[in-house]
């Protein structure tokens, strides 16, 4: 009795190892390699940047109703998350980033000559805003606001795209105050505007456009950053080495396609 | 328990218990021998020696023994409510209590803000006489008190509840008032599991993160602790955060050693 039901556990032991061996993110993609005949249906994943979630998730049902049996899976997060997960090998089909830097960490960190034969094409473009509470605590009405001793205001942490670009922004501006906080993508730093814990906050302009959801409630109210010390982040979008290349690449020509331009103009970012 | 059937029970654990036993002793310990493999060892003094490193560790510890000392102050006399109160429902109340403990750091964070921030329910009284707590290390401290102060009062609660209680009576009989009682008998014994509780929720502040990077923020040397780095570096530069995490990873296994004697004597209390 005893000997029956060890060789119960040992098998369900063995049988969980190796399950969690074959069960790797490859060998689950040649497991559907070949789907069977009477449902073909293929799951993409594509990781975006989080400023890209409306664009991209309004897209994303678009792909889906033209190309049936077509499942596109989204992951938003900082670039440079992202990046870190494409490059240890988190199964993606399709990366879009928030500036060529994180791009390239992706790229750099795939396997072997992996990285190098893989071109990100530029999709589309943005700049920074100063986002500011709908009730507006402090009083800001410019980047010289950010100066004065009784602003709170939060930024991307400086590995993050847009926090790369609000460092520059605010060394331009000549504000030497330090934010009280590094928020680790620009949806955080949208939220802690919009719930009034920052008197203000450095986003992207397409995050506090006239129609973004947080501007239509009243929450956030956008200031626009001068030209002279605005910057502008490119966006690129590039195919990862898959076996989904023909659906993967399907997603993005239709980000890049007239429709993909208009979705992405509406969601307030500037189309080359 | 005597020492002479100790050795006579060891004998008998039947394989069925001993191999999957085995395989949750190597799933709990390989990810930690991977990180001391993964090390890069070579530069880990460059690396621990950034200054962002210090300050992280340095605002880590303080925040974490001074959120314990809160832990101990206000958990003390809330394990003593549970275990000795007549109120009613005292079954729900420990309920409560232990709410933290299953709950998501990151919803303990939100609702931090909430009560705290700036527009919370307390938050906006305190933000009119000029206190903001969101983004300072009183903030740090707040949500890690909360996430670790159900450790304190669950292991103070079991061990009052299984405490013999003619101690406490002998010393009353013999004229000792209340407060003799409680300074002279039931602290002294209550000692190791006080110490112990003390422990458990000292490790779970230091390893705070979701509440503390939605309550807190994240600043350096302010409310960026070593988890909150840990996560920062990740993406910037993977091997320094393993490096990071050893460092955690050492500082936990020391409190755990230091503490060991005390802890085991306290969890048998």
């Amino acid at each position: 009795m005893r000997l029956r039901a060890g060789i119960v556990v040992a098998v369900l032991a063995v049988a969980v190892v190796v399950g969690a061996v074959t069960l790797r993110p490859g060998a689950a993609r040649s497991l559907d390699a070949h789907p069977s005949t009477s449902a073909p249906h293929v799951t993409i994943t594509v990781l975006a940047a989080a400023s890209l979630s409306e664009a991209f998730t309004r897209l994303a049902a678009d792909v889906e109703r033209d190309n049936p049996g077509l499942t596109v899976s989204l992951g938003f997060g900082a670039s440079s998350t992202l990046a870190a997960q494409v490059a240890a090998g988190a199964p993606a089909d399709v990366i879009a980033t928030a500036d060529q830097r994180t791009m390239g960490r992706a790229l750099d960190g795939l396997p072997g000559a992996a990285g190098g034969s893989v071109t990100p094409v530029v999709f589309a473009r943005n700049t920074l805003a100063v986002a500011v509470p709908g009730s507006d605590p402090g009083h800001v009405t410019g980047m010289s606001s950010l100066d004065r001793d009784d602003v709170t205001f939060a930024v991307c942490a400086p590995e993050v795209p847009c926090g790369a670009a609000a460092a520059r922004v605010l060394a331009a501006a000549g504000v030497g105050r330090q934010p009280v906080t590094y928020e680790k993508d620009v949806t955080a730093v949208l939220t802690k505007v919009r719930s009034g814990e920052v008197d203000a906050g450095l986003v992207y302009a397409s995050d506090v456009r006239p129609g973004a959801p947080a501007v239509r409630d009243g929450s956030v109210r956008a200031l626009l950053i001068p030209p002279a010390v605005n910057v502008t982040n490119d966006y690129p979008v590039a195919v990862l080495p898959s076996s989904h290349q023909a659906q993967a690449r399907a997603f993005v020509d239709a980000l890049l396609s007239a429709h993909g331009r208009q979705v992405l103009a509406d969601a307030g970012f500037l189309v080359p | 328990m005597s020492g002479t059937d100790a050795p006579d029970r060891r004998r008998h654990v039947p394989w069925t218990a001993a191999v999957p036993g085995v395989v949750g002793l190597t799933f709990l310990v390989l990810p930690l021998v991977a990180l001391v493999v993964r090390a890069p060892w070579s530069r880990l003094g460059s690396v621990l020696t950034g200054p962002d490193v210090l300050s992280s560790l340095w605002l880590s510890l303080w925040t974490s023994t001074v959120a314990t000392a809160v832990t101990v102050a206000l958990g003390l006399p809330l394990a003593w409510l549970l275990a000795r109160s007549p109120v009613p429902g005292l079954r729900w109340l420990r309920a409560v209590v232990t709410l933290p403990l299953v709950l998501p750091p990151v919803v303990g964070g939100v609702a931090l803000l909430a009560v705290f921030g700036r527009t919370g329910l307390v938050g906006r009284w305190l933000d009119a006489w000029g206190i903001t707590l969101p983004f300072t290390p009183a903030a740090v401290v707040l949500a890690q008190t909360f996430v670790a102060l159900p450790f304190l009062v669950l292991t103070v609660d079991g061990a009052l509840r299984a405490a013999d209680g003619r101690y406490d009576e002998a010393a009353t009989c013999l004229g000792a008032s209340r407060l003799t009682v409680l300074r002279r008998v039931t602290l002294p014994l209550l000692a190791p599991s006080v110490a112990a509780g003390a422990v458990l929720a000292w490790a779970r502040a230091l390893g705070e993160f979701g509440a503390t990077v939605t309550f807190a923020g994240s600043f350096p040397g302010r409310t960026q602790t070593l988890p909150l780095s840990v996560y920062r570096a990740l993406d910037q530069d993977p091997q320094a955060a393993v490096a990071l995490s050893l460092v955690l990873l050492a500082v936990c296994v020391t409190a755990l050693a230091l503490m060991r004697g005390r802890w085991s004597s306290g969890v048998q209390a």
